[in-house]
């Protein structure tokens, strides 16, 4: 009896669904029926693959155990990634042009596997390197590293070396203007390029690779500023807190709770007006004011971890003994209790290190960042924007937006793939 | 009970915090605003429409009682023209700031229950089908697309999704440029790009904490029963584990709730939406501080209340909360 109530009320409710959508469909768009009908129908037909494929291998193998207990899904699943493995293909080796009007979905396409592969390899010779060379334990490390981590660690490597020596590998000034402005990036002076400037120039005539690098130094460098800031500040006061209890513990606890109340980008955007109609607004002003709002605001989050960890640290016999040994308070903190919260917190720096270079990157996007002529990522992805309308006609130019945004996400992204792999070690889990 | 107490009691500390970031600085805040070249008589009357002749706890619960009865003041931009005419703008026929913000909060609700009416589903089934293929090549293809999804800035997810769906292939508008009085076909027609920005940027973190709910109660022994009963796989998971595992998935969809409406600022601006993180934005650029002042207490207010209603409901979705010993 329960069993059919459930089934049927599942059934239901995924009917309901479905018809909602449709209607949904519908209602934006009568033309939409004839989309919905070649969907509903490739739906179907990979169902019936999926089924037929099941049924083939357990004949062909003589019921072998692997198709014999295939659940349904999971043969849906096999055919599935097989037809986007085919499509995907085929779609690559698909002309780049016809009738010299580029197809740019395929040049899009094409690039974006491209760099995926280069990425891949790249990571797994990065992971080989590091397991024959270096250190007993590095290469214990690496042995152990999952591809994702490894790419994580080989692109942070990476943007280090770019911001720290930017000033050397940059064939021009932040600042320059150039020759020409608007220079298509490529190269190829056919359409519009100059291999001068490999990825053009910008609407003013700066060069964009140069910018970008630039942007590295100021806008990871600014973030990594701020993500220390906030952890001198909020590792400290959380420590102190769970050091000492009582009032203080009390105060800062309710203060930080309060802080936290008010969603952060909102909070910082008001902070950052206030601070600009307050002491006036010239660009060095603005980032001063950036970096040590977002890092107060950020700082809450750091003493609310920091805080906590302290606490489960603070009532462990060595911590007693320490303190019968009559020592200070700094002795207890730094020789005691950080040595013992470095893992916590070191993924925690990553994470707090995202976010802030997130925040970061849309305050330039939003105008009230990180202010010209310092090249920015977030300022460059706002300025370039309108190119990207150019795309179906002329994939490079459309290229220079998403170029910026791209360094942004590419970082981030081997940021938490690296504090991923970090968790899901010092955590010990299996599964 | 407790709880609604406790985030009255938040609101109220949160609109002293906003009060007091606005209101604390040295020197008169009318003069800064001005700037150098401002006259006497200019000061004088952006200090009498702000109340700012008043001491600081006479301002703040006029500015409060006047929140909750739903006036927030006028816009810096209309007491500025005032001020420079001599006159003040109360009395005559100006846009208060509840004028400008009411009909664009509308708007950004609409956005974010348009995301939220797909990215909830979405997010649930993804995750409870992630739970019950773990650790295969889908649920580890899955797990590197949402820590991308997660990690990318949010204007870079829309640059993309106008690339591909509104210039390559012209599927929606890459401009949401929507107004009142529209056919509700042609609005969710118009919504529908930077709804999916914010799908993506929810989805992947409702999918993530599912998946982990689910999978910490595997190893439970009810678990363990339903699987020597010889219940199928689904059956166990969807039966057995997610009712438990309702308390931190609700959570964390109210979260992600409150990051919709907050997380809007940046979405807004990328698809010129007129909702109300535009209105923050562009007021933050011009020192509008009446606005930034009201928007900002709005966003908090509502973060607030999403939080709260994810505590009571997880009180209410686990029966040994419910029915305290």
């Amino acid at each position: 009896m329960r069993k059919d109530v459930f089934q049927g009320t599942l059934g239901a409710l995924i009917a309901f669904t479905v018809l909602a959508g449709i209607c949904v469909l519908l209602a934006v768009n009568w033309a939409s029926l004839g989309l919905f009908l070649t969907a509903f129908l490739a739906v179907l037909g990979l169902l019936s693959a999926a089924y037929l494929f099941r049924m083939v291998g357990r004949a062909a193998t003589g019921n072998a155990p692997f198709f014999r207990d295939m659940p349904f899904g999971v043969a849906f699943g096999y055919v599935l990634a097989a037809v986007l493995v085919v499509f995907g293909v085929w779609y690559f080796f698909q002309p780049t042009d016809t009738d010299g009007v580029p197809r740019a979905g395929v040049i899009f396409f094409r690039w974006a596997v491209q760099g995926f592969l280069i990425f891949a390899v790249a990571a797994f010779l990065f992971r080989l390197l590091g397991r024959s060379v270096g250190t007993e334990g590095s290469r214990k490390l690496f042995r152990s590293m999952p591809l994702t981590a490894a790419f994580g660690i080989l692109i942070i490597l990476i943007y280090a070396v770019v911001s720290i020596f930017a000033g050397v590998i940059a064939p021009y000034g932040q600042e320059e203007i150039l020759g020409a402005a608007n220079i298509v990036p490529g190269g190829n002076p056919a359409i519009g390029g100059n291999p001068d400037y490999p990825l053009g120039t910008d609407q003013i005539g700066r060069d964009i690779l140069s910018r970008l690098i630039f942007g590295a130094q100021n806008t990871v460098g600014i973030a990594f500023v701020t993500t220390c800031l906030a952890f001198l500040l909020g590792g400290t006061l959380g420590f102190l807190a769970a050091t000492l209890g009582g009032w203080l513990d009390q105060l800062l606890s309710r203060m930080v709770d309060a802080l936290m109340a008010i969603p952060a980008l909102i909070f910082a955007l008001l902070l950052i007006t206030i601070a600009t109609a307050w002491a006036g607004s010239a660009s060095w002003q603005v980032t001063i004011y950036m970096i040590l709002i977002i890092a107060v605001i950020d700082s809450t989050r750091v003493f609310r971890l920091s805080r906590a960890v302290g606490q489960n640290i603070v009532v462990m016999d060595y911590i007693e003994a320490a303190k019968l040994r009559g020592e200070g308070l700094p002795y207890l903190i730094f020789r005691e209790m950080l040595p013992n919260a470095y893992a916590p917190l070191l993924a925690e720096f990553g994470l707090r290190f995202c976010f802030v270079f997130l925040t970061i990157a849309s305050l330039s996007f939003l105008g009230v960042g990180i202010q010209p002529p310092l090249a920015d990522w977030g300022t460059m992805v706002r300025d370039l924007s309108q190119f990207i309308n150019f795309a179906a006609f002329a994939p490079n130019v459309a290229v220079a937006p998403l170029l910026a945004a791209g360094a942004i996400a590419l970082l981030t992204v081997a940021v938490n793939f690296v504090v991923d792999w970090m968790l899901h070690k010092s955590s010990g889990l299996k599964e | 009970m407790q709880r609604l107490l406790l985030g009255l009691v938040t609101l109220f500390v949160v609109s002293i915090i906003i009060f007091v970031a606005v209101n604390a600085l040295p020197g008169d805040f009318a003069e800064a605003i001005l700037g150098q070249g401002a006259t006497p008589e200019a000061v004088n009357a952006i200090r009498e429409q702000l109340g700012l002749n008043q001491n600081a706890v006479t301002r703040y619960f006029s500015w409060l009682a006047g929140a909750i009865r739903g006036d927030l003041g006028v816009p810096l931009s209309q007491a500025l023209f005032a001020g420079n005419f001599g006159t003040t703008a109360v009395g005559t026929d100006v846009t208060t700031v509840v004028d400008q913000i009411i009909p664009r909060l509308k708007n950004t609700l609409f956005l974010a229950g348009v995301s939220a009416a797909i990215s909830v589903p979405l997010a649930v089934t993804l995750g409870v089908l992630t739970a019950l293929y773990r650790n295969t090549a889908f649920d580890k293809s899955m797990n590197v697309t949402t820590l991308s999804a997660i990690s990318s800035p949010e204007f870079f997810i829309a640059y993309i999704l106008i690339l591909f769906l509104a210039v390559l292939n012209p599927v929606f508008p890459s401009l949401s440029n929507i107004f009142p009085g529209m056919e509700f076909s042609e609005r969710l027609t118009r919504t529908m790009l930077p709804a999916l920005t914010l799908t993506l940027a929810v989805t992947a973190q409702m999918m993530r904490m599912t998946r982990a709910a689910i999978i910490n109660l595997l190893a439970s022994p009810y678990i363990e029963m339903a699987r020597l009963k010889g219940l199928s796989p689904m059956r166990v998971i969807v039966k057995h584990a997610l009712p438990n595992a309702l308390a931190p998935i609700i959570t964390v969809i109210a979260l992600n709730l409150a990051f919709l409406v907050t997380g809007v600022v940046v979405v807004e601006v990328v698809f010129v939406y007129p909702g109300i993180g535009q209105l923050f934005v562009d007021s933050v650029k011009i020192r509008d501080i009446p606005v930034v002042q009201a928007c900002c207490l709005i966003f908090a207010a509502v973060y607030i209340l999403l939080n709260l209603t994810a505590d009571i409901l997880s009180i209410i979705s686990n029966p040994r909360l419910r029915h305290p010993k």
